[in-house]
């Protein structure tokens, strides 16, 4: 008994795996002292405000910055004839493609960047941009995809004009840009020619923006003494922007230094190297000062990183059980007028093959053609993984479509589809094997708790009862999403693999500081990394000290976007950890008098096998090892670094479920309910999880319900501000049901897949598939996105459940 | 982000800032609440040379009860409205509408006075004082008048008040007891400007309407007091057939600019849903 | 050279002056000027809260005011809210509630939480949605900012000193 009380207060004492430890990280925001990028303030540091086209196509025909120099306060004006010398008017994307810094004689997309203005405050540079002059010969716009590739549609690249290739196989049209397939078409084709059923669907995933709470911005610093380039800067990839940073400046890299801070969200949004980073980098290499430059929240939404924009078709061939037998997904992928999306180079459509989803698929192909219109370039972005959104989005709704075409329960067809627990690892029919999960525990144990037998009994009275003013929906979502980019051979960006690092000193006093090469944007790294590497070492959390986002101390890593960290740079800290133990257990042998295998570890100690009073603590060994008292031909200090390159992507999923009651006469839906069970494997930290899942799902309410970037005929944006585009209040956002399962991943040092943005990938179908469900009696089969009252109205109108009696 | 270069000045009386009015002329603007202005500026789509600030004037501020009508103050905040337990008892229909603007921040600076002469059909004051049948008291260089809310909104941000005046107190006629209120506003979230906003203000007699108002938020480019409306259901139950009736007159007066809120469509059957429950709720609420 | 004006007020209960062009906002003087930078910059639009501060008892968006319109006034930022050493109960609340994850939205949530707290100090969760409405948040979701306010609420009930 009291063994097992000591055993227990020695785990607790840890903090470690599994433990709602409370975060670190809090102490400095609840006091308002995070180092966000607009806190920081250099001597002599100047402010760049960018001057913007009005117009989402046009010439430059005169730009004059005479009015601008004569304002007060006003240094410089940079446009891209200033960037010519150093050849950085045009900079290279990870897509293989060429994107405008300043732009060179055209312009592409509304508020494209055209020049930057230089002052000594804010105010001054705001300025000196209004009093740049700058006359546009304007241009037919394209801003459909479908209308891009029409023959007669303008040329929007007429830089590229020439070039057979952007990044992926050849270019059809001047507006196309790549055409990327997986899968076996004609396996596929054939299934569909024998199927008892098929059905197809036009779904569209529109351009979203995950608009994190802070827009983007930097602050480039050049010494030019020293020859030394500091950029501080929203960047979830501190280590891959200096080395294109390095690329682009041809400065050594060694002689630049990154440094991610505190930053207020990213989402996806904070990934791609943005045009305002390189001017102010030049701005400051060019006058030798510090150049701040931060965005709106108009720029932010006008101008970076979006999502989605995916006009898909889906298809899928089944027998009369509903057991699919084939699948058919393309995509028309709108990338805007830059192929600047981040995503792996062999990947240009990211993971998206990942769409045959939780179920055992034996034929499957699928193709997205991606085209450029005269909008803000990107495509890859938003607590996604990449791609993942559209593909799980498209295989959950068309789940819901077959279910609807065979009058089967929705819940039923996907059991009846789910690969099986002994499938596990299951290599899917697009080449991406699953490693491990458990798909009909998950559902049954969200259908019980929420009693789901008496929900579609409720739904079936109310569809009954004329008198009932509101159309009830269920949405089901039981997604696999693919995170934790990944296995080098497979993953990389402009050719560095997407491995990752943990670099671990432990202290003589049993301290330990570990970094690693991620970059939490509110994630909770210094946590929940400290807890993977306290029990790994039998040292408490509260000792270990994390340190990620500077990139002269940091190893090299990948950054954190796609859920990657926990999977790929949390295996390195496990791995790291584990060699420091592998040591300690040689000195603690040694100390010991005894073998290594004659030692056990238990929680924080070594143990003798059958004489446990025999023992020697981590915190013991940590001494030891910077002394002399090791064993002969050991080096002092107990330190490692291990760079992990997965042998696999990880596969967290779930399963939720959402109950909604539509307005009939307003359209506006309210959520009920929204029960989500997740399972990412090992937990790390339960109250951490919790708090992501929240997050998520809230984002996934947001994309479902309301957001939109709609631009008109022109390439206008017509909501780009936080007056339309929609991000919930604490009075919108449902109350969130978690719940979850644990399916611990085989091929990762501590079974951990990663959870943060399953929430999202699985909760926009869940909703989207309960706003249509709530219309299913009256043949709807499908209801593109955001459900905003007004479109849910209209589908009333047209249905005509909005008349009342008497009326 | 930034607004241009403007002069300010914080004038201690309304006969101060009727001078400065005067004397700057056209180049100048008032600073009430500055939740309209402000943001305006930021993104330099208002650029006054002049600001005139009427936040120190003590004399635009206040609640009286006058016995047959309260006495607002044009400078008294939204939540000052919120807060106040004679307007929630006496006139709540003001309360209701005033806790649906915008959010809890906004309301603690943002004005009655300014909310009504900004001339923006998507504020909910002017619908509330065409229901309330309130009148304003301007006051110029040459005095004052008092103008009737209704006809006070002549078109997109053109009302009565003249170039040279100051709206300085809102009459508001207390509504006789057992009178039955409501504000029913859609919108895409909170905070945000009504897709369409009904403001009724009733009496009932023996099971039927004795008397009504009703006036529209958003629903063309000004408030608009549904007069149709309000006569057809004069002396009737309220009935579905009835409810029908007044909001498809209230529908006939509505011409919505469309918007990312919806079409005219949308907006315009949202006008009658609106109207439809603000007249429900009203009558749950009336006493007779 | 654009005109100033000599603004004084009291910044977390210690007097400040300053000189600022008569368009220069709240938010900027107290990042820029008074070293402040607890109050963040999320829009330009006045939607997101990010900045707000209390002034003279309410809550404001310190992105919306005018510095010389604050003459005179009690402005109180995240940064005031420790007192001697001791975080004030909404500090803890969300911290131990988790009420935070990237930080950005959190001090202009604690400020308008303090006043909420002023307003109604034992708030129904509807209220605490309603009243924070100006406040917006892409991380948690709101609901343990909701438990946290709740948890500062029975704290400060309990130990009304704390407040």
């Amino acid at each position: 008994m009291g063994e097992s009380a000591e055993l227990t207060e020695r785990e607790q004492k840890l903090q470690g795996l599994g433990t709602a430890m409370l975060r670190r990280e809090d102490a400095r925001f609840i006091r308002g002292q995070g180092t966000y990028i607009d806190d920081i303030k250099l001597p002599g540091m100047l402010f760049g405000a960018i001057v913007r086209s009005p117009y989402a196509h046009a010439r430059i025909t005169a730009i004059n910055k005479a009015k601008a120099l004569a304002a007060p306060g006003v240094v410089a004006v940079l446009t891209a004839e200033d960037l010519k010398p150093v050849k950085l008017h045009w900079m290279p994307t990870a897509g293989g493609d060429v994107q405008a810094v300043l732009a060179d004689e055209k312009v592409c997309f509304q508020y494209q960047e055209v020049a930057m203005v230089l002052a000594s405050d804010r105010y001054a540079a705001y300025d000196g941009a209004a009093l740049v002059e700058v006359e546009y010969q304007e241009l037919p716009a394209v801003t459909e995809p479908k209308q891009a590739l029409s023959p007669d549609a303008p040329v929007i690249r007429e830089d590229i004009a020439d070039r057979k290739e952007v990044g992926h196989g050849p270019r059809t049209h001047p507006n196309h840009i790549f055409t990327w397939e997986a899968g076996n078409k004609a396996a596929a084709d054939a299934a569909f020619a024998g199927a008892a059923v098929t059905v197809r669907e036009e779904i569209l995933n529109p351009r979203v923006h995950p608009c994190p709470l802070e827009t983007c911005g930097c602050v480039a610093s050049f010494n030019k003494a020293t020859g030394y380039l500091t950029v501080y800067v929203t960047s979830q990839i501190p280590h891959l922007f200096r080395t294109v940073l390095a690329m682009l400046s041809g400065i050594a890299e060694s002689k630049i230094r990154v440094v991610g801070g505190d930053i207020g969200g990213g989402f996806g949004n904070k990934v791609p190297i943005y045009p305002g980073y390189v001017v102010a980098t030049v701005a400051s290499i060019v006058t030798g000062v510090p150049v701040k430059w931060i965005e709106s929240r108009i720029d932010n939404l006008s101008t970076t990183g979006f999502a989605r924009d995916y006009h898909c078709v889906g298809e899928l061939a089944a027998d009369r059980d509903g057991r699919i037998k084939g699948l058919r997904f393309t995509a028309l992928a709108d990338h805007g007028a830059f192929n600047s999306h981040v995503s792996a180079s062999k990947l240009p459509a990211g993971l998206f093959s990942i769409c045959t989803g939780s179920y055992a698929i034996p034929n499957a192909y699928c193709r997205v053609d991606a085209v450029y219109t005269n909008k803000a370039p990107g495509g890859v972005a938003y607590r996604c993984s990449l791609r993942v959104t559209e593909a799980v989005y498209l295989i959950e709704r068309m789940m819901d479509v077959l279910a609807q075409k065979l009058g089967v329960d929705k819940a039923e067809i996907r059991r009846r589809n789910f690969v099986k627990p002994e499938q596990f690892p299951y290599t899917t029919a697009l080449g991406w094997t699953l490693d491990s999960g458990a798909y009909h525990a998950a559902l049954e144990k969200v259908l019980k708790a929420v009693d789901y037998e008496g929900l579609r009994r409720e739904q079936a009275a109310k569809r009954a009862d004329p008198n009932c003013p509101t159309l009830m929906g269920i949405g089901i979502s039981t997604f696999t999403e693919i995170v934790g980019a990944g296995p080098t051979k497979v993953c990389d960006i402009l050719g560095i693999g997407l491995f990752d690092s943990c670099d671990i000193r432990v202290h003589p006093t049993g301290a330990v500081i570990a970094r690693l090469g991620t970059m939490s944007q509110g994630q909770g790294h210094t946590t929940t990394y400290a807890q993977i590497i306290a029990t790994e070492l039998g040292l408490p959390a509260s000792d270990i000290v994390i340190e990620e986002g500077d990139t002269d101390k940091a190893p090299y890593g990948a950054g954190t976007w796609g859920s990657r960290s926990t999977p790929v740079a949390g295996a390195a800290a496990a791995q790291a950890a584990r060699k420091i133990r592998d040591k300690a257990r040689k000195i603690a042998a040694h100390l010991l008098e005894v073998g290594d295998n004659d030692l056990e570890w238990e929680i924080d100690r070594f143990k003798v096998k059958g004489n446990p009073s025999q023992s020697k603590t981590m915190k013991e060994i940590c001494l030891v090892a910077h002394t002399g008292n090791i064993p002969p031909g050991m080096e002092q200090g107990l330190n490692a670094v291990s760079y992990y390159d997965p042998p696999n992507l990880t596969y967290p999923f779930g399963a939720y479920l959402c109950v909604v009651d539509i307005d009939r006469f307003t359209g506006e839906t309210k959520v009920r309910r929204f029960y989500a069970l997740d399972d990412c494997g090992t937990r790390i930290n339960p109250m951490v999880i919790e708090g992501q899942i929240h997050g998520g799902l809230t984002e996934a309410f947001a994309v479902a319900m309301g957001q939109q970037l709609p631009f008109d005929e022109n390439g206008n944006h017509l909501g780009n501000s936080l007056l339309d585009y929609f991000v919930p209040t604490a009075v919108e956002t449902p109350r969130w049901e978690t719940d979850h399962t644990v399916t611990p991943c085989p091929h990762h040092p501590i079974g951990a897949k990663g959870v943060a943005e399953s929430p999202h990938v699985g909760g926009i179908p869940c909703f989207s598939n309960a706003v249509i469900d709530a219309f299913a009696h009256l043949g709807v089969t499908h209801m593109d996105m955001p459900h905003s009252a007004w479109r849910v109205w209209q589908k009333c109108q047209a249905l005509g459940v909005n008349k009342r009696a008497g009326s | 982000m930034i607004p241009p270069s403007f002069e300010y000045y914080a004038p201690r009386s309304i006969g101060e800032a009727l001078s400065l009015l005067t004397k700057l002329g056209g180049e100048s603007k008032l600073l009430a609440g500055g939740h309209s202005l402000l943001p305006m500026m930021k993104l330099r789509f208002a650029q006054p040379t002049h600001l005139i600030d009427l936040n120190r004037i003590p004399d635009l501020r206040g609640i009286r009860d006058e016995g047959a009508e309260l006495v607002i103050g044009a400078m008294t905040t939204e939540a000052e409205l919120i807060g106040s337990s004679v307007i929630r008892n006496k006139v709540p229909l003001l309360a209701e509408g005033a806790s649906s603007i915008a959010d809890p921040q906004v309301r603690y600076r943002g004005t009655i006075g300014g909310d009504i002469s900004h001339g923006d059909p998507g504020n909910d004051q002017p619908a509330l004082m065409l229901a309330l049948d309130a009148s304003f008291v301007l006051t110029g260089p040459k005095g004052q008048r008092t103008v009737k809310a209704d006809g006070y909104f002549l078109g997109l941000y053109e009302t009565q008040l003249a170039a040279d005046e100051i709206l300085t107190e809102i009459r508001v006629p207390i509504p006789a007891a057992g009178s039955g209120w409501s504000y029913q506003k859609l919108k895409r979230k909170t905070g945000d400007f009504a897709t369409a906003a009904t403001a009724v203000l009733l009496q009932m007699k023996g099971g039927k309407v004795a008397r009504v108002a009703i006036a529209l938020t958003n629903a063309g480019s000004t408030a608009l007091r549904a007069r149709a409306a309000e006569a057809a259901l004069t002396g009737k139950p309220l009935d579905e057939a009835n409810l029908s009736e007044a909001a498809r007159l209230a529908m006939s007066i509505c011409n919505p600019t469309p918007d990312q809120r919806g079409d005219v469509a949308y907006k315009t059957a949202m006008c009658g849903e609106m109207t439809r429950r603000a007249l429900q709720a009203a009558a749950a609420r009336a006493k007779g | 050279m654009a005109k100033t004006h000599a603004v004084s007020f009291k910044l977390n209960g210690k007097p400040v002056a300053v000189e600022v062009e008569a368009r220069e906002l709240l938010v900027y003087t107290l990042r820029e000027k008074l070293a402040h930078t607890g109050p963040h910059i999320g829009c330009e639009t006045s939607h997101c809260g990010a900045c707000t501060v209390d002034c003279n008892g309410m809550s404001v968006k310190s992105c919306t005011v005018l510095t010389v319109q604050c003459e005179g006034a009690e402005v109180l930022t995240v940064e005031g809210l420790e007192r001697g050493g001791a975080l004030h109960a909404l500090q803890q609340a969300f911290h131990e509630q988790h009420g935070l994850q990237c930080g950005y939205c959190t001090p202009g949530m604690l400020m308008r939480a303090y006043r909420l707290l002023q307003e109604n100090p034992n708030p129904s969760e509807q209220v605490i949605r309603s009243g924070m409405a100006g406040n917006l948040c892409r991380c948690t979701g709101y609901q343990n900012i909701v438990k946290a306010v709740q948890a500062a609420a029975r704290k400060l009930a309990a130990a009304p000193a704390a407040a």
